[in-house]
């Protein structure tokens, strides 16, 4: 039987705010335990929780950017359960009514792009940290993470495979840096996915039972739990059992997926609107704001570099991977006046080669918007041909100096002088009579040679352009 | 010195006839006298009263004096004063002593008021007779074999007695105004949000209001002066300008001072009025109104047709709320931790269910319930909808009245333990008050005479949103006319 995997995806990306979504504790990362929780954090008696607006902000930007519906009016609710590292006994959230509903993210794949809706994203606060190591049989509880501000982002099942589930989870990751709403930092714990994952017998129309993975904060990981559930819940189906609804969490290290807890033992979780906090009315003014503030986004630059530049889809995609590359790669195009094709290639090609061997951001690049202009411009005039070109930019990388004087210091200039090239070109005719005959007998392969043996008697140096034309004319004769 | 009214006491203290330490130090010694029969403090440090009275003093004598510097002013124990030990009744609070202040106490502490002490209360404020205290119950002044009504019985005992010009209580259902009727003296619930509740240990947050307990309308204007104002740490926390809550104490309406109160038309909900309430506090009630005919105001026939409801709405919603506001006492972070346990569940069921009392836990149960899957629409969203009803019912009668007046409990002070095994019959002791706070609107009561055994009545007067000025001078010019407010039960001389 074939069968379909059917996938949706819950986010909890962490608000890039400076203080808690409610109290005025810092939300830095790293801090020494329980120095970064006040009164409000810990949960004395008496405190009360104060809205922090900058995470609704965020949060509307968020709805804003994936063209969600921003509810006007949305409820804080209370998540009742108990746990050593939720102080009040119950989790702030938001449950019948989400600040933000609605909503899709285009992904793209190999074969084109698609579509994942949004259900809804709402706000809420995280817990703390439990601690199960170094205290003699005890747990410790560190609460400078309790209260830190999350987005809650839910899709519809849309997603058919891994890889799919993967896309998606990387333009969402891209799209939050991108509007500035999160740092992305996975190993931190700022993006984490959990998956909800069912299998169905190709063409079935209703869904499988499914089951929830939790935690995986990283696409491997993403990737590799989706892959082993399904395996698991095909075989278990095959073999004549069913799926049992579930919370699993993945183990990296065996690489699977082992069940946390049941559908049975699943919390009442008794929410009900929080008295404490009035409902959060947002008004047009703000929306608007908000919307006028946001960057223009990745899709709309992938269609504009299309439309205005003349970039395949490919090399779109590639140059709105981020919105540290898009900046670069409009910086450089502005530097250069122009050179859209050019300056795209060498950044998806030299400079991303360069950055992946090295391990770093474009933000962290050696080589900077500018001087990648300078480098560009020299080729662009013909003052070195493309070869030289990626021996400046070696050069560059290893921080001898900008293009003008790596190319002054290694006496790179191009040879394009028309007399200079034509001796350079007698000599090697000469030379090389075989060459010429075959060449004149219909070998296309013999020019070639013939442009080889130039360029090694220029060092290199001799602009490959010119020579070809030269070349073609001598022969012709 | 006994029946001194703040304003009498501030005169005294800014003339330098009385010190503040004295005037501290004076109380002091009631308690230490008086409090051992009654139990309405749970902590007295005088070292640290008497240090702010000092400081007082010297405000005094810098000129820089306000109307309550150096006044000692009762606190329950439901109030966060820092350094204080603050257990809101309950064991699982017994030895958490508060690192920071409430808004409150803020408040009056920068006014120049004297922290006397904390007062005994019902644990975490549930309860009508401050008889599921942690701490022992409180007992009536009036007569120590009966209650004196609760949440906030230690600070109405405190006043009645005479161990403290004036207290602060806290009001979910009528725990303030209640006790006070029960003891003799004057409560008032402000409209919700204009008392801040940052750091008042929360009970039911969408019903808790703090506010003053004193012997006469003039002193509650006074307290509820400095007490009530906007504070960005409760969102609640309503952003108005500041009122002067006494600027209509002494104005005759109409400049005649014979009706000083005419012109006011005063609602009588016929549904007060019927079955269950006790026939000497019927008469008594039926006594202030004539007085207030007097005095030139109007009487006016209502309907108040959902009161029946209030009482079961307010034991869905209040729990409800309870049952989470509570969570956050599990032993974890401070207060009470069974001491033996075998894992983390374990200690959660231990430490809650040695920590808190019957009551409490009942609520508790209660609210968890009413919350539950399949449960909640039928039980929480129903007494939010009933809620709104009554909130509409008192409306519709301000259009036809200014203020609501009746009785503010059915029954004078009953025996200690007679209804402590029927919590329904207990409930049922705040069927005239837990409306205002259904529907948040401000209510208080008076002394207005004595019933059976020679125990006192309370007059309930009620008014819509921020009529406080409106219903605190009519109060006051009830009590220019009466002597109610200063009568003190005998043996506590």
């Amino acid at each position: 039987m074939d069968w379909e995997t059917v996938i949706g995806i819950e986010t909890h990306a962490q608000l890039a705010t400076a203080s808690k979504i409610f109290s005025g504790a810092a939300t830095r990362f790293g801090a020494a335990p329980n120095v970064q929780a006040c009164a409000v954090d810990l949960a004395l008696p008496g405190v009360l929780p104060v809205l922090n607006r900058a995470a609704v902000e965020k949060a509307v930007c968020f709805g804003l950017a994936v063209g969600a519906n921003i509810n006007r009016r949305s409820v804080f609710a209370r998540k009742n359960y108990f746990y050593p590292d939720l102080p009040k006994g119950y989790q702030i959230s938001q449950y019948e009514l989400p600040l933000v509903q609605g909503g899709s993210l285009s992904v793209m794949l190999k074969d084109g792009e698609k579509t994942v809706r949004l259900t809804r994203a709402h706000l809420e606060e995280d817990a703390g940290k439990s601690l199960h190591e170094d205290f003699h049989g005890m747990s410790g509880i560190d609460l400078n993470r309790a209260g830190t501000p999350l987005l809650e982002i839910v899709t519809e099942p849309d997603m058919r495979s891994a890889e799919e589930a993967v896309a998606y989870a990387k333009a969402l990751h891209a799209l939050v840096r991108w509007i500035g709403i999160c740092d992305g930092n996975m190993q931190e714990g700022s993006f984490r996915c959990d998956a909800n994952v069912s299998v169905r017998p190709k063409g079935a129309s209703v869904l499988g039972t499914r089951c929830e993975i939790k935690n995986l904060n990283s696409f491997r990981f993403l990737e590799e739990a989706i892959n082993f559930e399904v395996r698991r819940q095909i075989e278990l189906i095959t073999d004549g059992g069913s799926v049992v609804q579930e919370t699993r969490l993945y183990d990296p290290e065996r690489r699977e997926t082992r069940s946390m807890r049941s559908k049975e033992d699943a919390h009442d979780y008794r929410y009900f609107p929080d008295p404490d906090l009035l409902p959060l009315v947002i008004s047009e003014e703000t929306i608007e704001q908000i919307r006028s503030g946001l960057p223009e986004l990745p899709q709309a630059k992938r269609e504009r570099y299309m439309r205005e530049y003349q970039l395949s889809a490919y090399d779109a995609g590639v140059l709105t991977s981020s919105r540290e590359v898009a900046e670069f790669y409009e910086h450089l195009i502005h530097a250069l006046g122009g050179g859209y094709k050019l300056a795209s290639s060498w950044i998806a090609g030299e400079l991303f080669g360069a950055l992946k061997r090295a391990g770093l951001e474009i933000s962290q690049s050696p080589i900077g918007s500018g001087q990648l202009a300078d480098l560009l411009r020299q080729l662009q005039n013909n003052a070195i041909n493309g070869k030289q070109a990626k021996q400046v930019f070696d050069a560059m990388w290893n921080r001898e100096g900008d293009a003008a004087a790596i190319i002054l210091a290694r006496s790179l200039t191009q040879i394009s002088d028309a007399g200079e090239l034509e001796r350079i070109l007698d000599g090697v005719l000469a030379a090389n009579p075989k060459s010429v005959e075959e060449y004149k007998a219909g070998k296309e392969k013999a020019f070639n040679a013939l442009v080889g043996q130039a360029m090694k008697a220029t060092k290199g140096k001799g602009n490959p352009a010119r020579i070809n034309d030269i070349l073609k004319k001598k022969l012709a004769n | 010195m006994l029946n001194a009214s703040l304003k009498q006491l501030s005169a005294q203290l800014a003339q330098r006839k009385i010190s503040s330490v004295e005037l501290t130090q004076f109380h002091l010694d009631r308690i230490a006298r008086l409090n051992p029969g009654l139990n309405a403090f749970v902590t007295v440090d005088a070292a640290k009263s008497l240090a702010q009275a000092r400081a007082a003093d010297a405000q005094i004598a810098a000129g820089k004096g306000q109307p309550l510097t150096g006044i000692p002013v009762a606190h329950k124990d439901i109030f966060c004063a820092k350094g204080w030990l603050t257990t809101c009744g309950s064991k699982i609070l017994g030895n958490f002593v508060s690192p920071y202040d409430a808004h409150v106490v803020e408040r009056l502490n920068a006014a120049g008021a004297v922290i006397l002490g904390k007062t005994n209360m019902d644990e975490f404020a549930m309860g009508s007779s401050s008889e599921t205290c942690f701490w022992g119950p409180v007992r009536n002044p009036w007569d120590p074999a009966r209650v004196p009504g609760g949440s906030s019985g230690g600070s109405a005992a405190a006043v009645a007695a005479r161990m403290a010009p004036v207290a602060i209580g806290t009001d979910t259902g009528g725990s303030i105004r209640q006790p006070a009727a029960l003891c003799g003296i004057c409560g008032l619930k402000p409209t919700y949000g204009v008392v801040s509740r940052y750091g008042m240990i929360a009970f039911a947050s969408s019903l808790d209001q703090g506010g003053p307990i004193a012997k006469s309308a003039e002193d509650l204007a006074l307290m509820l002066n400095v007490m009530a104002g906007f504070d960005a740490r409760d969102s609640t926390s309503l952003a108005r300008p500041a009122e002067d809550y006494a600027r209509a104490l002494d104005e005759p309406a109409a400049g005649d001072r014979a009706k000083p109160l005419a012109g006011l038309r005063i609602g009588v909900p016929k549904e007060y009025f019927g079955a269950g309430l006790g026939a000497d506090v019927g008469a008594a009630v039926e006594a202030a109104l004539a007085q207030f005919e007097i005095l030139g105001a109007k009487r006016v026939a209502i309907s108040l047709p959902n009161t029946a409801l209030s009482v079961p709405a307010y034991y869905v919603i209040a729990p409800a709320e309870a049952s989470s506001n509570l969570s956050r006492f599990d032993g974890v972070r401070y207060g009470y931790r069974a001491p033996d346990y075998t894992d983390l569940a374990d200690m959660y069921r231990k430490s809650r269910a040695q920590g808190f009392g019957a009551e409490v836990k009942r609520r508790i149960l209660i609210g968890t319930y009413v919350l539950s899957h399949g449960y909640y629409d039928a039980y929480y969203l129903k007494a939010q909808r009933i809620r709104r009803l009554i909130a509409r019912d008192f409306v519709q009668a301000y259009e036809q009245c200014d203020l609501v007046l009746g009785p503010t409990s059915p029954n004078v002070a009953f025996a200690l333990g007679a209804k402590v095994s029927d919590p329904v019959e207990m409930y049922l002791n705040d069927i005239y008050t837990v409306a205002a706070n259904l529907a948040g609107m401000p209510a208080m009561s008076i002394p207005c005479g004595f019933g059976e055994g020679g125990m006192p009545v309370g007059l309930h007067l009620a008014g819509n949103y921020f009529a406080e000025a409106r219903m605190l001078q009519a109060a006051h010019q009830y009590q220019l006319a009466s002597d109610w407010h200063l009568r003190r039960p005998a043996g506590v001389e």
